[in-house]
């Protein structure tokens, strides 16, 4: 049971200072948001919110300079990250290349790929996507489908992805596609490679999905004799199935698996001021809250440290997810929705939907409790 | 004390416990004998005065290698008052009196004192005076963990101070720390037998571990028992920092998150034995009656749940993150 410890961390001595600047920015920046609007947080996508925050310096924190980033610490960049979730920022637009693909791009891309794609992220002017799941590959993601061939200059790419969060609003994915074939028996993890699809590229269909919020934000997007350039092929050939689980702690145990209906239980606070019965379940929603980031930190302190935290990562989003998900739900049993203030109601109501996705992205409470499972012995 | 000072002890601890206690001695505990022989092989490792400070003579550890010291005894529902005598040569040293020989506990005035029977001398904490008393006549009481908790009459005081404000004025707060990491620790070792039996009981031709049905409900489980450990080792960090008092917020937290875990950890565990586990002979059970009577002790989930939800509402929601991030912080600036 090795991979379920978990070794304490606090924040850096820096992190109280700039703490201070990201609520005095957030503080000019969000003045006009709509309870909706910090009710999505990190589904809301608003590119002239990610180019402000990319010029306070905030996207690729730890990245190099040369590469456009700031070469400050992860904890640090946590700081960054917790305060934006907590006052409900829309950071859509730069969450998955800040999280996820510049991260990818910096460890495995090369040169030319870093020196291109990377200022670009940093800045807050490129956004990314995530190209994993298929319409018949979603928790058994190495079944996946869609293929690229080798072709002269480059690479020939056929198939479908799904569940593409942002994918009509996004300059660029980094697709798991199948680049030889699965070979017989079980290695169907074998043959897949990360692809890096510009998504202007001509034979892109994007088709929106409305979701039962009344929003769009996710998509099918079908691939259609897509030619890429050689240099599209991101890290090793056949490696893509390890590259993307790499990924997966630093997807997975963020303050984001934590925080997503923070802002409702500040309004919930505030709503019930005075109100005795209320403090008993309330007490209990902060020190479940507190309880999480401190397991939070100490994976994002793992992981500092070059450690691989995939399993205490899973157990904190499943953890984390089941907080967030509950709490529109335990809210309710203290006050009724006609008593609450308009703001706390609307993203009450949001919430109440949006909820429901909590224990789904990111891979099911179902897959993180497999892996835990896996983790103590069990199968 | 060193870390690796700290390393070794803890590793001293965790062979004596494993070898001196096993479900014999927790039976014998039960009839009211004292497991003396436990006591004999765990005395000399010096955890009487392991939280006192170098220079009164002590060892000097922190609260949080103590939380993995509380945490091993209640992996081992050691059957031994450590854990108390810890925190009662704390309390003494901390008002400046000087620490007995012998078994050592300590209780809040006017409550039950835990192995009150068995010990030499009891420390009384009252609104912010220590005093301590020969342990006198043990009217018995006990938990449903059945360990001693009895009403005491004790001698007259022999000692007696005043704690530093940093400790605050009453036990509870270290009485809950240290029942929150025990719980952490009582956690883990129900976690080891259960996923062990899981791997072992056969039905409908394979071990019931291969079943998704139990393998979520003990992945559940290791979450939340590993949920309890980090917050009772952050609110004994917590502790170090800010002092006893002040680290209020933090420990009723460690006890809030303990508590529940230990709710919820219990009834599955005893779901994945089934029967067997409600057996007398059984040794699940030594470690399920500890986790639903040290819920009880030191403040519940609902006392420290409605003292924590109180002062959220009292300091208003805008200020609910920033003094959760604070209160980590402002040692820093």
């Amino acid at each position: 049971m090795e991979g379920l410890r978990f070794t304490l961390r606090d924040t850096p001595p820096e992190a109280a200072a700039l703490r201070a600047r990201v609520r005095d920015f957030l503080d000019e920046a969000g003045r006009d948001w709509t309870p909706e609007v910090r009710a999505r947080s990190w589904m809301g996508f608003d590119r002239a919110f990610s180019r402000a925050v990319g010029a306070e310096g905030w996207i690729g924190m730890g990245w190099p300079t040369a590469y456009g980033g700031h070469a400050r610490s992860a904890m640090e960049r946590l700081v960054v990250l917790e305060e934006m979730l907590a006052a409900g920022a829309p950071v859509g637009a730069h969450w998955i290349g800040d999280r996820q693909s510049g991260p990818l791009i910096l460890r495995l891309g090369t040169e030319e790929q870093r020196r291109r794609i990377l200022p670009g992220i940093a800045s807050g002017a490129l956004a990314f996507c995530i190209g994993l799941s298929e319409p018949d590959s979603g928790s058994d993601l190495a079944s996946l489908r869609t293929k690229a061939e080798r072709v002269p200059g480059g690479w020939r790419l056929n198939g479908r992805k799904i569940w593409t969060t942002f994918g009509h609003l996004c300059d660029y994915m980094i697709a798991l596609v199948r680049t030889s074939p699965a070979p017989e028996g079980a290695a169907k993890h074998k043959g897949l490679s990360q692809l890096l699809v510009d998504l202007r590229s001509s034979g892109i269909t994007i088709r929106p999905i409305r979701e039962l919020t009344g929003d769009a934000t996710f998509n099918e997007i079908t691939f259609d004799d897509v030619l890429l350039p050689e240099d599209a092929l991101i890290g090793r050939e056949g490696a893509g199935w390890a590259q993307a689980t790499s990924e997966l702690a630093f997807e997975r145990s963020g303050p984001d698996r934590i925080l997503s209906s923070y802002p409702l239980l500040a309004e919930g606070v505030t709503a019930l001021a005075g109100d005795t019965a209320a403090a008993e379940p309330l007490g209990r929603e902060v020190a479940r809250l507190w309880t999480l980031r401190r397991m939070s930190l100490a994976v994002a302190g793992m992981l500092e440290d070059g450690e691989d935290p995939l399993r205490q990562a899973a157990l904190v989003k499943d953890l984390g997810n089941s907080f967030e998900q509950a709490l529109p739900g335990n809210l309710r049993r203290l006050i009724d929705t006609d008593a609450m203030p308009e703001g706390m109601r609307r993203m009450h109501a949001y919430l109440t939907m949006l909820a429901t996705t909590f224990s789904l992205r990111g891979g099911t409470r179902e897959i993180m409790r497999g892996i835990i499972a896996k983790e103590l012995g069990l199968r | 004390m060193s870390e690796d000072l700290s390393a070794i002890l803890q590793e001293q601890v965790a062979r004596a416990l494993t070898d001196a206690t096993d479900v014999a001695t927790l039976r014998a505990l039960e009839t009211g004998a004292f497991p003396q022989a436990a006591w004999d092989a765990l005395e000399p490792l010096g955890l009487a005065l392991a939280l006192v400070p170098e220079e009164a003579g002590g060892a000097g550890l922190s609260l949080e290698d103590a939380a993995g010291l509380f945490l091993l005894l209640g992996q081992h529902a050691a059957p031994l008052p450590l854990a108390e005598g810890m925190g009662a040569a704390l309390l003494l040293a901390a008002a400046g009196l000087p620490v007995p020989e012998g078994v050592l506990t300590f209780a809040a005035a006017g409550e039950a004192v835990p192995w009150g029977r068995h010990a030499a001398h009891v420390v009384l904490v009252d609104g912010g005076r220590v005093s301590l008393h020969p342990a006198g006549i043990a009217t018995p009481g006990e938990n449903i963990g059945r360990e001693p908790r009895d009403a005491l009459a004790p001698g007259p005081a022999l000692e007696e101070g005043a704690l530093p404000a940093r400790f605050g004025a009453e036990a509870r707060g270290l009485t809950a720390l240290i029942r929150s990491a025990q719980m952490a620790g009582a956690l883990q070792a129900a976690l080891a037998l259960a996923v062990d039996y899981a791997n072992t009981r056969v039905q409908f031709g394979r071990p019931i571990g291969r079943f998704q049905a139990i393998q979520q409900q003990l992945a559940l489980f290791a979450a939340e028992a590993a949920a309890a450990s980090v917050a009772a080792r952050s609110a004994a960090r917590a502790a170090d920092r800010r002092g006893l008092a002040d680290a209020g917020f933090e420990i009723g937290c460690a006890k809030i998150t303990a508590g529940e875990a230990a709710g919820t950890c219990a009834a599955i565990a005893h779901q994945v034995f089934a029967a067997i586990g409600v057996t007398e002979e059984h040794a699940l059970h030594h470690l399920t009656r500890r986790l639903w009577s040290w819920r009880e002790e030191g403040g519940t989930e609902r006392f420290w749940a409605q003292r924590i939800g109180a002062a959220a509402q009292a300091r208003g929601g805008a200020a609910l993150w920033p003094d959760i991030t604070a209160r980590d912080e402002e040692f820093l600036i």
